[in-house]
């Protein structure tokens, strides 16, 4: 059974009615928020653990659990903090955008109920620099909050103060990792942090900090509100709720929505994106959950549960569901050459592997692009990226290798076809 | 490095802008913004006060504006942290331009879900208008970058212009764009075509009963 409209969470995705408070009110949102505190703050990380709800930023940590690590009884001098990581910059996404320019008190009330939750004292929205609009309107719906007593001291007459601040970041990807997020924070560069020791040990300038999506944070009250079981009864078990889809590239109608986790592919493109360009037939390949994911040929996803581990399953994942899309129109190796240069540019320049091997990645890829190279280096550049991959402080260099890794896994007889047409030979042919 | 600025001469910088200050109005701001860190942890705003000096710059030389060396020092002194500190957050944030720009910031978004959906077409209208890559048009009206994703992936191709975002476009479309720039015309934030933000094209396919 699909997703009705009755239970999407999002109500004011496309921006058809205003994000101010009243209108806000109206759609539900700061409903009775004292009595959702009042049930207590292990209570309501039991609930959003009972939900099922997973990081909706990638990565897939059940939230609920990430809650529980903070500290118990932070102190004056080491309060606990809840960073929101709105630097939404992974090539495919843009979910958070919308959330924040048009639902943006869904977000201020989940910042308030999570904090209250893993006892914080104030939450950090730390919205990418780019988003110039989203962060105004960001900035307008906080001074809403504060105005109306729902934030702040005694915010929503619990007898609880929780700041919310917005910081603006200034157009850097890495910074969507979260100890680089905590750098940047606290005015630097935005290179990541060894781990241990982890954010919720020591973060935000050196105390407890709990780093989670906008997305994550944005459903909180709603599943709340209608129960963890309401939530759960979306999707395939382990992977429960709805998820917001983004789904770009070569599809008649592109566009963001809110479906059931586990949807097939199919019904995802056939009722919301009007069908693949030219048809399913004409179908190359998909990258499921942005461009740090491998891609998936068309044959295996046609009829997957786009979800954690239906994707996992395909040698893929999930992501943040941001679902490029590329016909057979495609040239695939400039597609995947063009994020190997996306993160040659986003490398912070820390850990030698990400750093040399990005643009030693780009430079080969080029190569591969116009057939200017030998067979044998395909395996040369398979290997390259296994040396990038783990061997780097955080995950982009990971992510710089799996595109390349799943491209050579999936479309090796057409990088060797470039090489051989290059070279000016025919391909050898199956004698008749 | 073969995308690193050329730093413009010291000498003429410093004589311009050594006497940066704050307008009053910005004076305001600033610490509106020092005011959300932690007393002592005032080296958190330095994004917010480069962000910030970088507007004032523009709306005096009417650019989208850029960070003379004086300018950062002034900005981490207020700050209490060394000028290097600040340097470095400038130029590794690729939103702080350490060179002069154009009245136009063209940004032109290249990675692959514009890809796929025709930045090339972007591309060539600026190049066929005179743009170039990394470079100010003669007239000063127009600088030309190809950025990174700029997270509006459904609404592909896309550029930012300064503030504001143009998406969904064409070759057509974004010649008509820099066409009316240049000539002082109001043009259409947001999608080209006839389309609400990231609802599909056509009409939405879910939450009809909340469109007005």
């Amino acid at each position: 059974m699909s997703l009705q409209d009755q239970d999407r969470i999002f109500t004011n995705l496309y921006g058809f009615q205003p994000f101010n408070l009243a209108a806000a009110i109206k759609r539900g949102d700061w409903a009775d928020t004292k009595k959702l505190m009042e049930a207590g703050q292990d209570a309501i990380i039991d609930a959003i653990k009972a939900s099922g709800l997973r990081g909706r930023g990638g990565a897939g940590f059940p939230t609920g659990m990430k809650w529980s690590f903070m500290p118990k009884a932070p102190t004056d001098n080491r309060p606990n903090f809840l960073v929101i990581n709105a630097d939404e910059s992974e090539p495919g996404s843009c979910k958070d955008r919308e959330i924040i320019r048009h639902d943006p008190h869904k977000l201020i009330e989940g910042a308030l109920i999570a904090g209250y939750a893993m006892r914080a004292r104030a939450a950090y929205i730390y919205i990418r620099g780019e988003f110039i609009y989203e962060a105004k309107v960001l900035e307008a719906a906080v001074a809403e909050a504060y105005a109306a007593g729902l934030i702040g001291r005694n915010a929503c007459k619990s007898g609880y103060d929780f700041d919310v601040f917005v910081h603006r970041g200034a157009g850097a990807y890495i910074c969507g990792e979260e100890t680089a997020m905590l750098e940047s924070l606290e005015g630097k560069k935005g290179q990541p942090r060894l781990k241990p020791p982890f954010p919720a040990g020591a973060g935000l300038y050196g105390c407890p900090t709990t780093v989670n999506n906008v997305e994550s944070i944005a459903v909180a009250p709603t599943i709340l509100r209608r129960s963890p079981e309401w939530f759960k009864s979306f999707g395939r078990e382990g992977n429960a709720g709805t998820k917001l889809f983004q789904i770009s590239g070569h599809v008649n109608t592109p566009c963001t929505v809110e479906e059931a986790m586990s949807i097939p592919f199919r019904e995802l493109i056939e009722k919301h994106c009007g069908g693949i360009r030219g048809g399913w037939d004409n179908l190359l390949a998909v990258i499921p959950g942005g461009s740090s994911v491998p891609l998936v040929p068309a044959h295996e996803i046609m009829d997957a549960p786009m979800d954690f581990d239906g994707l996992k399953a395909l040698g893929s994942g999930l992501g943040t569901a941001a679902v490029i899309v590329m016909d057979k129109s495609t040239d695939i190796v400039r597609a995947i050459s063009r994020l190997s240069y996306f993160y040659k540019h986003e490398s912070c320049g820390q850990c030698t592997p990400c750093r040399e091997g990005t643009g030693w990645m780009w430079r080969v890829m080029e190569r591969m692009r116009t057939g200017d190279a030998d067979v044998s280096e395909i395996d040369t550049l398979y290997q390259v990226t296994k040396q990038v991959e783990g061997h780097t402080i955080c995950a982009l260099g990971d992510a710089a290798a799996w595109p390349i890794q799943g491209l050579i896994k999936h479309f090796r007889p057409e990088m060797e076809r470039r090489i051989h047409e290059a070279k000016g030979g025919e391909m050898l042919e199956a004698a008749e | 490095m073969a995308d690193a600025v050329q730093l413009p001469n010291e000498a003429e910088t410093r004589s311009r802008w050594g006497a940066f200050a704050w307008t009053p109005a910005n004076a305001k701001t600033a610490a509106m913004y020092i005011a959300r860190y932690p007393t002592g942890r005032q080296q958190s705003a330095v994004m917010a006060l480069l962000d910030l000096a970088q507007r004032q710059v523009g709306d005096e030389t009417k650019t989208q504006g850029w960070l003379p060396v004086p300018v950062i020092e002034y900005v981490a002194a207020q700050l209490g942290m060394p000028y290097m500190r600040a340097y470095e957050v400038a130029s590794f944030y690729t939103m702080y331009n350490l060179a002069p720009v154009g009245r136009y910031h063209v940004q032109v978004c290249g990675t692959t879900p514009c890809l796929l959906r025709g930045s090339d077409d972007v591309l060539a209208a600026c190049k066929n208008r005179g743009l170039v890559k990394g470079g100010t048009t003669p007239d000063g009206l127009f600088t030309l970058t190809e950025v990174e994703c700029l997270g509006a992936c459904t609404n592909a191709p896309m550029v930012q212009i300064n503030d504001d975002n143009f998406e969904d476009l064409t070759y057509d479309s974004m010649a008509a764009i820099l066409e009316a720039l240049a000539t002082d015309k109001p043009v259409k934030i947001g999608p080209q075509v006839d389309r609400q933000t990231s609802c599909p094209e056509g009409g939405p396919t879910t939450l009809v009963e909340f469109v007005k």
